[in-house]
């Protein structure tokens, strides 16, 4: 009986080795596990074995079932495998073919220059507010200590609608609504579009925008408008940025000064880009002049405040390097899609 | 301005830094400088030669061959300039030298142009002889030098001397930026007291004394100043015996570097005087002078004056003229006239120095259309105290240059005169402001350099009259901090009470409006905000129209940019149209800015400005992407009610058939819709165009960030799919709200799934099909449910005269 098992597992094992589909390996669980299959038919004979002996048979059949089982499962699941195998290599793309794309849109780019800048002053503590584009002459000019005959009035070649109503030419203007309002402490920054009379060329548009910035609190020194204005410069343009302070003068801040930071191309070594300088001029800035302060209700022997202007238009043109300010209202989309 | 840094050394003789050094120093002071050139740059190797010899050149008519004597040695020279002859002193540059430029004149090569010994028609040449344009400069600064020709020294230079020295070209001008409030930096004597104070060495002024000989300025002028207010100081010295010729060597070369032609002693002085103290100066001719009489009064509104340029000027009652006792003879502060004008012949000088209102002027020359270097200068406002001290220094001038005698007095003509300004001198104030900790000392070091004298009894600082920007506190930190050094003062961040950082809701309503157009494809654009009033035409808007309502600029840059935009689609079509001309495929474009809505016209009030989202396409998509953006859009900022579409939009400037509001709880949010053709032609483009404007004012008060779960549904969703045959003029619109209204609580959804005109439906109706989903939140629905609610849609549907198929 032994060997007659021994000689059923061989051909067993002998078959499917010998198998090179799944359906023949089936045939081999059917032929020898089967109801039908010899292993069964060797159980069926076991009336023929000596009752003391079939214990150790039975032992011995289901063994040798097991065995089998075992080879035969093993032989499925390696032949399963080289199926899924042989369907993936017909599956083989060409990952270099186009990309199928959502076409996403783009923003402008003084649009994520606005942002960026928000988002530092954001993170600092500055509510973003807006003033009107049209105002009065008084929050433009004269709240800001530039009074009827002041010859700023001329530099700022300003649009008039009527000899009270005008297009505001700096968003210095937002700051004396906000003071007005008389909430203190105030940290704002107020973006927007100004106007001047400048034709349109490479480096001009009569329509651009500024971020004004205003800071008004006890104890607020110029000392913190550099420490602030340093620190905006980092976040924009990178850690290694270094600024500089040059004295200026603005009719609302004194002392005044401008900003200048190294150029972000050269690191400030001196380039075509920023002229050999190694500098480049950024923003004005100042702490802001008393009598601004008295004029909109603030009393400067208690607040003090600093302020600054940056132009957007200026901050997107460096950064990302775009050669003429026309493309900035041309709307192409060829230009747009680069950012 | 631009100056010779060898004339800012006259003054601050102690000075000693490089260039670059300066000009560094300079701008961290606040003086701030634009740039600098070397006057001798690209000049090497060039000396004094003399020319010992003359000979033809055998082989060349147009050439002679010269024996430069050149000190050291003797030098064979070959040139074809015409103007030299035996003994000259010339300019020559040697073997191995370099010159600026080329003898035409033109753009300075960058690298200047190399000099070497070679052989001119088979004759050597060991050099070149130089013209003024050979040496980087012209006969404007030179008016000496020959037109076409080698520059000729005078006599006294020394053979083998350098050429560049004799020529005072060993010298940087400093290009200066001065800032409006600092009048007293635009002169040169303002300059180099800021450069003393800078680099904290002593300061030397020009001395100013006057011989005068001994006559009585009053025997020769007399003046009278009608309105004191437009003129508060008129001072006039008189000079006799003028003898005009070339003024020296050294006021010419200082006069030339600062960009001024020299003319001669006496207009030279003028002019030597206003860029030295910053004070204009007139001379007139004194005999022409009627009745030796000035006036200074008001023009007459209508009056004409031909000023020395001989151009007529206009005149009206606001401009302040100088006349004598029969006539004008200047407009004041800006041009003298053609009838009192220096000539040659001037025996008798009358020199003025005054100051005038610097608003009056600046608008005087706008009003005659004349700017010039003294009206300039006056519009800033000068210092009535400076002009006694020009015109004295120019009569100095007069006297030490041998141009003349000077009468002694001066006449003096002023109002009530600014008094000098005195403040308390408190530095911790001072540093309180700055953030630093700067030494009482150290301050009051920095007050004297810039001569502001502090009174220690009375602890007072007296400002001099010259600084007129000083008045109070803050101005005297500044000045601190300007010499105490920005870059010293320390960076701080601001102390006291933390705020939070915020951007408001209508700001971050429009950020949202940005992702979702850029998220469906559309690019940001920018437009300007005021356009031509022919917009309206264009975009075929009615007579009436009150969008034709614009508020005009009263001074526009010309009628393209004239009238503040009352609706946004110009701007949008422009750049569309930019784009299809440019062959750019598939364009989609999306824009935020504002329009200007006036409440009356002319305006006495602000306008309305109303932020317009205005989107854009041409190419891939249709009416129903552009509505596909909009709901987008409306339910990102939670407007989650029904949007409904009216397609009475009455917009001229879309299709008639594919327009419509966007209507929201029954505000109109704005419209969209297909470009009408016409308007497409008016725009040159000649592709279908969409274009879709929200109103953001009326959108805003809707939105909301609040959103509620509603929990994930756990009871099975029913659906039951009707199919009908409507007529062509029911809109799917109002099959909806049929659905919608009767369907009931249990109404969860319903899509249109097909829609179709032709063949096989009758004529004038169209199949529509629409799939309906009910749902119960607490329950599985029944089939009487479902029954009871179709019911009522269908009696619903019916009654529009809509028929069910089969």
């Amino acid at each position: 009986m032994k060997e007659k098992l021994e000689q059923i597992k061989a051909e067993a094992l002998r078959q499917i080795a010998s198998s090179d589909a799944l359906e023949k390996l089936n045939e081999v669980r059917v032929n020898y596990l089967g109801k039908k299959g010899e292993l069964t038919a060797v159980l069926k004979g076991m009336k023929d074995v000596a009752p003391e002996d079939r214990p150790k048979v039975g032992q011995l059949v289901n063994e040798t079932r097991a065995e089998i089982e075992k080879v035969l499962e093993e032989s499925v699941k390696k032949m399963e495998r080289a199926v899924r195998e042989a369907k993936m290599k017909k599956e083989v793309i060409d990952v270099t073919l186009p990309a199928k794309k959502n076409n996403v849109g783009h923003r402008h780019p003084s649009t994520i220059a606005l942002e960026e800048v928000e988002r530092i002053f954001i993170g600092m503590g500055y509510e973003v507010v807006e003033g009107p584009e049209v105002e009065r002459d008084y929050y433009n000019f004269e709240a800001l200590n530039i009074p009827a005959d002041h010859p700023a009035k001329d530099e700022q070649d300003t649009f008039y609608i009527t000899g009270d109503i005008l297009l505001r030419t700096q968003t210095s203007s937002t700051q004396v609504h906000e003071m007005e309002k008389g909430k203190l402490p105030i940290r704002m920054i107020a973006p927007g579009r100004v106007f001047r009379s400048d034709e349109v060329d490479a480096t001009h548009s009569p329509s651009f925008h500024q971020i004004e910035g205003l800071v008004i609190d006890k104890n607020i020194t110029l000392a913190d408008l550099k420490g602030t204005l340093a620190e905006f410069a980092k976040e924009l343009f990178g850690e290694e940025t270094k600024v500089k302070f040059r004295p200026h003068h603005f009719p609302f801040t004194e002392p005044s000064a401008e900003m200048d930071v190294t150029c972000f191309k050269c690191g400030g070594k001196g380039c075509r880009f920023c002229k050999g300088e190694g500098w480049i001029e950024i923003l004005g800035c100042g702490m802001v002049h008393p009598h601004v302060l008295e004029m909109s209700g603030i009393d400067p022997e208690q607040y003090s405040g600093f302020a600054f202007g940056v132009g957007l238009e200026r901050i997107a043109l460096l950064k990302y390097e775009i050669d003429d300010m026309r493309l900035l209202y041309e709307n192409d989309i060829r230009f747009l899609k680069q950012f | 301005m631009n100056t010779a840094l060898s004339w800012i050394k006259a003054y601050v003789p102690d000075l000693e830094c490089t260039d670059q050094e300066y000009m560094d120093a300079m701008t961290l002071s606040g003086t701030k400088v634009e740039g600098y050139s070397r006057r001798d740059n690209n000049l090497e190797k060039i000396v004094v030669g003399r020319i010992d010899k003359i000979e033809r050149h055998p082989d060349a008519d147009k050439l002679i061959v010269c024996q430069v004597n050149i000190g050291s040695e003797v030098v064979q020279i070959v040139t074809g300039a015409p103007n030299v002859k035996e003994g000259d002193k010339v300019p020559v540059v040697l073997d191995g030298g370099k010159v600026a430029g080329g003898h035409d004149g033109g753009p300075l090569p960058e690298d200047g142009i190399q000099i070497k010994a070679g052989k001119l028609r088979g004759v050597p040449s060991n050099g070149m002889m130089c013209s003024i344009e050979e040496l980087g400069s012209d006969r404007n600064m030179y008016p000496e030098a020959p037109e076409l020709g080698i520059y000729i020294f005078e006599d006294d230079v020394e053979v083998g001397a350098d050429a560049v020295e004799a020529l005072g070209l060993h010298d940087t001008v400093f290009e200066y930026e001065v800032t409006s409030n600092r009048v007293d930096c635009y002169s040169v004597i303002g300059i180099a007291r800021e450069t003393a104070a800078t680099f904290r060495k002593p300061f030397y002024p020009p001395q100013v004394t006057v011989t005068g000989n001994g006559g009585n300025v009053e025997d020769y002028i007399s003046v009278e100043v009608e309105d004191k207010e437009l003129c508060p100081r008129y001072c006039a010295r008189v000079c006799t015996n003028i003898q005009i010729g070339p003024s020296p060597k050294w006021m010419q070369r200082r006069l030339a570097a600062s960009g001024i032609r020299p003319i001669n002693n006496l207009v030279d002085i003028t002019n030597y005087v206003m860029e030295e103290y910053g004070q204009p100066m007139h001379a007139y001719d004194l005999d022409m002078i009627a009745g030796h009489k000035i006036i200074v009064r008001r023009a007459k509104d209508g009056d004409s004056f031909r000023t020395l340029d001989g151009q007529d000027r206009n005149l009206d009652a606001d401009v302040l003229m100088i006349c004598d006792a029969e006539k004008e003879v200047g407009i004041a502060g800006i041009m003298g006239g053609e009838n009192s004008m220096i000539t040659d012949e001037v025996k008798t000088v009358l020199f003025e120095a005054a100051a005038f209102n610097g608003a009056n002027i600046r608008k005087s020359a706008k009003r005659v259309g004349l700017r010039t270097d003294a009206s300039g200068k006056f519009e800033k406002g000068l210092d009535p105290h400076n002009a006694e001290a020009a015109i004295n220094r120019a009569c100095q001038l007069i006297e030490e240059l041998g141009c003349g005698e000077v009468v002694d007095g001066m006449v003096d003509v002023s109002g009530e005169l600014k008094q000098e300004v005195v403040l308390p001198f408190e530095p911790d104030k001072y540093n309180k402001l700055l953030g630093t900790d700067v030494s009482k000392e150290e301050m009051l070091d920095i007050f004297k350099m810039i001569e502001l004298s502090y009174d220690p009894a009375a602890n007072n600082l007296t400002i001099p009259t010259f600084r007129q920007d000083l008045l109070r506190q803050c101005d005297i930190a500044e000045e601190v901090a300007r010499f105490y050094g920005y870059d010293k003062i320390p960076s701080t961040l601001p102390s006291g009470e933390a705020t939070t950082g915020k951007l408001p809701f209508k700001l971050r309503i429009e950020q949202k409006a940005r992702d979702i157009a850029e998220y469906c494809g559309f690019s940001q654009g920018m437009c300007y905000s005021f356009e031509s009033p022919k917009v309206f035409d264009k975009l075929l808007l009615d007579a009436d129209d009150p969008a034709r309502r614009a508020i005009s600029i009263a001074n526009p840059l010309g009628e393209d940019f004239s009238v503040m935009r009352t609706v946004s689609l110009n701007g949008m079509l422009t750049s569309l149209a930019t784009n299809y001309n440019r062959r750019n495929k598939d364009v989609r474009l999306y824009e935020l800015g504002n329009i200007y809505v006036p409440k009356a016209l002319p305006l006495t009030e602000l306008p309305d400005e109303r932020m317009q989202f205005t989107l854009g396409m041409y190419g891939d998509g249709d009416f129903f992407t552009m509505k596909g953006v909009i709901e987008e859009f409306l339910d990102s900022i939670g407007l989650h009610k029904k949007i409904k579409y009216d397609p009475n939009a009455g917009k001229n400037f879309l299709h008639p058939g594919r327009q419509a509001n966007v209507i929201y709880e029954g505000t109109i949010l704005g419209y969209l819709g297909e470009v009408h053709p016409e308007v497409c032609d008016n725009y040159d483009m000649k592709a279908r165009a969409y274009v879709a404007v929200l109103d953001m004012p009326q959108i805003v008060p809707y939105a909301t960030f609040d959103r509620k779960y509603e929990g994930i549904a756990r009871y099975p969703a029913v659906m039951r799919d009707i199919s009908m045959v409507v007529p062509k003029e029911v809109m799917v619109g109002q099959i909806e709200a049929v659905i919608a209204q009767r369907g009931g609580r249990i109404l969860e959804d319903y899509q249109l799934f097909d829609i179709y005109e032709g063949d096989q439906i009758k004529e004038g109706y169209k199949s529509v099909a629409y799939s309906i989903t009910f749902r119960a939140k607490d329950r599985t629905l029944e089939d009487a449910d479902i029954t009871a609610a179709m019911k009522k849609i269908l009696n619903g549907l019916e009654g529009m005269g809509i028929e069910l198929r089969s």
